[in-house]
């Protein structure tokens, strides 16, 4: 069991900086993130992207803005729990929360912080009407160990980066690829496209462009799929597994079930300490609403700040707290 | 205050004629939103995720598509010939006309 002060469920910006702010309070953090990385869509979708409304720093890469938050955290010693999903929490009988993961890793603190921006970042699943009846079965959406897919017959569908790797990594590992794209242009790094071109010219891929999986088929198992091609011909093809490879997309996930309000997707909280329905659980950043909600980083930052003085209040009720300046004291580590 | 004149037709097949302003550096995306329809804008107009994906019905000269857009298109789902993301298409006096239908959630 992880103890801790605060459970933060999100590494992105704001989880980041709540360490910090945490910090200066000496209380401990530990965060938890689906991501197997800090710095949440910052580093996830956008790191190359500046951001332009950071106070103090006319334009920062978003990358750039992680790194700086990570190093501002530092000296506080986060615990972090990466690459696992905040699954659900239970209460212990003196007030405390314990939070799990989906791979059962346990967490216990006083106070828990969602910090969690748009939610779990997930694969991409394609429109396809009995996909999920052989997700464990032949349909994988994140390729974990390549070896799995020794002499197996695979099937890759998706025309970005991660498909014409995948692809070209496989085509040495598996019995028999097929990558499947529904245009016939793919946009990846031209090299990549160049050593598909070449596997399909050697014999080692099966390239099928202008085409898209429809229907799986198979009993209890994966056997084949059925491709239909745009100028209308359909091809069924074996195979063993089926991985479409579309990216991903962020979801509010498990937390929708912890019985906090939720209003379009994100969770209501009380202005006055960014505090959810739950006592003791907040959350601050992209993930909460309120009444003026501005999803901005800095208001994020802004939310951190207030919620971690109503934090230490709960974490130590007797103890009277007055607010330090930095310029003053400087920053002392734990 | 400048206006065009564009229709959306929601996920329900439902007509939305909106007068929409060309002075104030809105794309649909946005558009969307403030007109309260079911259009997420996860990324923020980033191009970066596909919430705003639209296919275009009727098209009164739309700039060309950015590599930004055509990136993320390539990854999305439902994606058709006439597919745009909403957040790439400008509300600019050259879009009079526009006829756009919502593409289906991703999420749903």
């Amino acid at each position: 069991m992880i103890e801790t002060d605060i459970i933060i469920i999100g590494a992105g910006p704001c989880g980041l900086f709540t360490v910090f702010e945490a910090g200066l309070l000496k209380l401990k953090c530990h965060l938890i993130d689906s991501l197997p990385q800090a710095g949440g869509q910052l580093t996830e979708i956008y790191p190359k992207k500046p951001i332009y409304d950071i106070p103090g720093f006319p334009e920062v890469l978003a990358g750039d803005l992680v790194k700086n938050l990570e190093e501002q955290a530092r000296p506080f010693k986060p615990g972090f729990t990466l690459g696992e999903r905040a699954e659900s929490f239970e209460k212990t009988e003196d007030d405390k929360f314990i939070v799990t993961t989906n791979k059962g890793t346990k967490h216990i603190a006083p106070v828990v912080a969602i910090a969690g921006g748009l939610g779990c970042f997930e694969p991409r699943k394609p429109p396809i009407d009995n996909l999920t009846d052989y997700e464990d079965c032949g349909v994988e959406y994140i390729i974990k160990d390549p070896e799995f897919y020794r002499n197996k017959r695979v099937v890759i569908s998706g025309g970005g980066d991660s498909a014409l790797d995948w692809s070209i990594f496989l085509a040495n590992v598996a019995s028999e690829v097929t990558l499947i794209h529904r245009r016939s242009e793919f946009r990846g790094h031209l090299d990549s496209v160049q050593k598909v071109m070449d596997l399909q010219a050697q014999g080692k891929i099966d390239l099928i462009t202008n085409a898209e999986v429809t229907h799986l088929r198979g009993d209890g198992k994966l056997e084949g799929v059925d491709i239909d091609v745009q100028d209308g011909d359909s091809i069924a093809k074996s195979a063993d597994h089926f991985i479409p490879l579309f990216g991903l997309s962020p979801k509010l996930g498990p937390l929708a079930d912890w019985g906090m309000g939720i209003t379009k997707n994100s969770i209501d909280v009380d202005t006055l300490d960014y505090q959810t329905k739950v006592p003791g659980i907040y959350a601050i950043g992209d993930i909460n609403n309120y009444e003026g909600k501005l999803k901005l980083i800095l208001c994020g930052f802004h939310e951190a700040t207030i919620m971690v003085q109503s934090a230490f209040k709960r974490i130590y009720p007797d103890k009277k707290m007055v607010l330090k300046y930095t310029t003053v004291n400087g920053v002392t580590g734990f | 205050m400048d206006t065009v004149n564009i229709t959306i037709i929601d996920r329900n097949d439902v007509e939305h004629k909106i007068e929409a302003p060309t002075d104030m550096g809105m794309n649909l995306m946005e558009l969307c939103r403030a007109n309260e329809l079911p259009v997420k804008g996860t990324c923020g107009g980033m191009a970066l995720c596909a919430s705003c994906q639209c296919y275009v019905i009727n098209d009164p000269g739309l700039d060309e598509q950015s590599d930004d857009e055509l990136d993320m298109l390539d990854q999305a789902l439902y994606v058709k010939d006439n597919s745009r993301l909403g957040c790439q298409i400008n509300l600019t006096p050259e879009i009079e006309g526009l006829v756009v239908k919502l593409a289906p959630d991703e999420e749903d």
